[in-house]
């Protein structure tokens, strides 16, 4: 590694010490303690009684002939063969299967606020979202309010990183469940399929931000726009509140991602008592704001310069969402 | 005088593909054939021409200076790991090289090669639709595919220098049938082995639509790279059950390693790198065959791989010993 690597390096552990130790001490001033105190304790015993109603009384799972109506409106797809997968590998009956995790995941662990899901129109559309909470658990989510919410479903088409797609076994399940290599070529071909295809400009980079650049969104890509502008087809913002605060990234070591070949090696302050377990997402409340569709105009193959404007109008919708969201929550776990 | 019937020079006439075009063109077409084949032609028509010579070899030319050939049909590519790297590569890039040139030399109006579909590699992060300009990325796991590479990326410069000659590219998927290909002999595993964890996208050719794009390749006005793709994709643990055979789950982590050496001293039957082709997908768009070629594949996946695995396989062709390859 040369010498300016190093320093760089520890230069960032130098900042994320200071930032701990200054969070510590803020912490622990006598009123904030009290205040602290207090929000744990009703965060605990509302955020409680909200988990466990629902597995209570029976309702995080969909009655049996409901589920049916709901698969069979996914495998009515015209794209399917008679081995029951599109060209991409997507199996519409593999989702029987994985509904009850789904669904769990949904209405139980994460408590799923969804507002205005029929705003996602039927025929193509683009869906954009931030990114956050280091495993891509908001994908999850956003599929669960399509699948679940909206009437009639849709299955949203991820456009996953390369990475995730190439792993044995969860690789195989997300391409069954409907997930595509993220290029540019799939996503084309799928808009002009009519599907619903998510996309979160941010990538990586956004998902594997540290904790102290909560709600600050990343810089997007320009190429979802580009193909909306290419094939004619509407974008549908979404914001999604509460996922950053599900798996704290206290340091990205970059070194360790490098030699890994992952994209991010996040540590967590749980990390030294549940070692990789605790990238396992904590019980947080979501909530997910779709926004109107928006249409653009344009030439797909002009300056960046033409499109950037483009690009941060659908990020300015995702904002004001977001900081709507944030002002409506009154914690993280409820 | 009757009107003289057409020419067609086919190389590699006895591989399955080979006889099965000579039974199309000869029988159905009532063309005039003449094949060039080191290897003996089991159930040869009477007047079928069969040169028993190695195409490398000068004395191929004499067949171009006599005769006013119509179309070349170069299928005689080789593709076999196990034999040596250096016969394999001469045969491969000199044996179409000298073809090409004489037809060049020669003022034969149409040339089709036959490639493969598996220039593009199978990977990761490959595209659900592999059009024809896609980089042809297989050798860069796989160094044995350098020189199929090589054949493809010939026969498309010889496609922009002589304009005058139609040149036609066919890349067809995996062809099923009485053919000795990777695909078709890995269904006739008794068992057959899946990478743990992995179950890629797979597509498959029937042999007869194999043949057919190749002779439809042969019309007047037809040029160009084309992917020749069947029945739409499907897993590959799907096409094993329709195959009917048991499946080994083999975990991918210490297997290409070991592989590797076992391969070298002959323990292994295939090289560790054909694995990458039942962990990762290289499925095609085969559009363009379809729409320019007017092409359209008859047979489903359940045809094609009945094909595979019925008993006449190795119909005709002899295999050879040659001096370069260990067996």
């Amino acid at each position: 590694m040369p010498l300016s690597d190093y320093l760089q390096h520890l230069d960032h552990l130098r900042q994320f010490t200071q930032t701990v130790s200054q969070e510590l001490v803020a912490w622990s001033a006598p009123e904030k303690r009290a205040t602290l105190l207090e929000r744990v304790a009703k965060e605990a015993s509302e955020g409680a009684s909200e988990f466990l109603a629902p597995l209570l009384d029976g309702s995080w799972r969909t009655p049996p002939d409901e589920v049916e109506r709901r698969i069979r409106h996914l495998l009515d797809a015209k794209s399917l063969s008679e081995f029951g997968t599109d060209p991409f590998g997507y199996a519409p009956d593999s989702i029987r299967s994985v509904l009850p995790l789904l669904e769990f995941l949904h209405r139980v662990w994460f408590r799923a606020e969804v507002h205005d899901v029929h705003r996602v129109p039927a025929g193509r559309c683009l869906v954009i979202a931030n990114h956050s909470g280091q495993l891509p658990f908001d994908g999850a989510v956003i599929g669960g309010a399509l699948l679940l919410d909206r009437d009639p479903p849709r299955m949203p088409r991820s456009m996953v990183e390369k990475f995730a797609t190439g792993l044995p076994l969860t690789g195989t399940w997300f391409l069954r469940w409907g997930q595509v290599t993220g290029l540019p070529d799939n996503c084309r071909r799928l808009l002009d399929n009519d599907e619903c295809v998510l996309v979160f400009p941010e990538g990586a980079r956004g998902i594997s931000k540290p904790f102290r650049e909560r709600y600050k969104m990343t810089a997007f890509g320009h190429g979802f726009l580009r193909l909306a502008l290419e094939t004619n087809t509407p974008i549908v913002p979404v914001a999604v509140v509460g996922a950053e605060e599900q798996t704290i990234n206290l340091y990205d070591v970059k070194v360790l991602a490098k030699l890994l070949h992952m994209p991010a090696c996040p540590v967590t302050p749980l990390m030294p008592l549940l070692g990789p377990l605790a990238m396992l997402p904590a019980p947080v409340k979501y909530r997910v704001y779709f926004g109107e569709p928006l249409r653009f105009e344009g030439d797909a193959n002009d300056d960046e310069a033409v499109i950037a404007p483009k690009v941060a109008t659908v990020r300015a919708a995702i904002q004001a969402m977001l900081e709507r969201g944030l002002a409506e929550r009154r914690g993280w776990y409820i | 005088m009757a009107k003289k019937r057409t020419l067609a020079v086919v190389t590699g006439i006895s591989g399955r593909l080979g006889q099965l075009l000579v039974r199309r063109l000869h029988r159905l077409e009532g063309w005039q054939v003449i094949g060039i084949d080191r290897r003996a032609f089991g159930r040869r028509p009477a007047d079928v021409e069969h040169l028993r010579i190695d195409i490398r070899r000068k004395a191929c030319e004499d067949l171009f200076r006599t005769h006013r050939v119509d179309v070349v049909f170069h299928l005689g590519l080789m593709h076999d790991p196990r034999k040596d790297t250096g016969e394999h590569h001469t045969w491969n890039i000199l044996g179409t090289q000298q073809i090409l040139e004489f037809a060049q030399r020669h003022g034969v109006p149409k040339v089709v090669i036959l490639s493969t579909g598996d220039v593009y590699g199978p990977q990761s992060d490959n595209p659900a639709f592999i059009s024809e300009d896609a980089p042809l990325m297989a050798a860069q796991r796989f160094p044995a595919m350098r020189d199929l590479i090589a054949v493809d990326m010939y026969a498309q410069s010889f496609f922009w220098k002589f304009p005058e000659i139609e040149t036609v590219v066919l890349r067809p998927v995996h062809i099923l049938g009485g053919v000795r290909n990777a695909a078709s002999n890995y269904l006739r595993l008794p068992r057959l082995p899946v990478l743990f964890g992995f179950d890629p996208m797979v597509q498959v050719l029937h042999e007869e639509d194999a043949v057919s794009a190749i002779q439809m390749a042969a019309r007047p006005g037809v040029r160009g790279v084309f992917n020749v793709t069947g029945p739409q994709a499907l897993p590959l643990r799907k096409l094993v059950e329709v195959a009917g055979k048991p499946t080994i789950e083999l975990p991918h982590v210490v297997l290409p390693g070991l592989l590797h050496r076992m391969f070298q001293f002959r323990f292994a039957e295939f090289p560790a790198a054909e694995l990458d082709y039942i962990r990762y997908a290289a499925t095609l768009d085969g559009s363009r065959a379809q729409d320019v070629l007017r092409w359209q594949p008859r047979y489903g996946v359940r045809d094609a791989v009945r094909a595979a695995l019925r008993a006449d396989v190795f119909d005709g062709a002899v295999p050879e010993r040659t001096p370069g390859s260990i067996r």
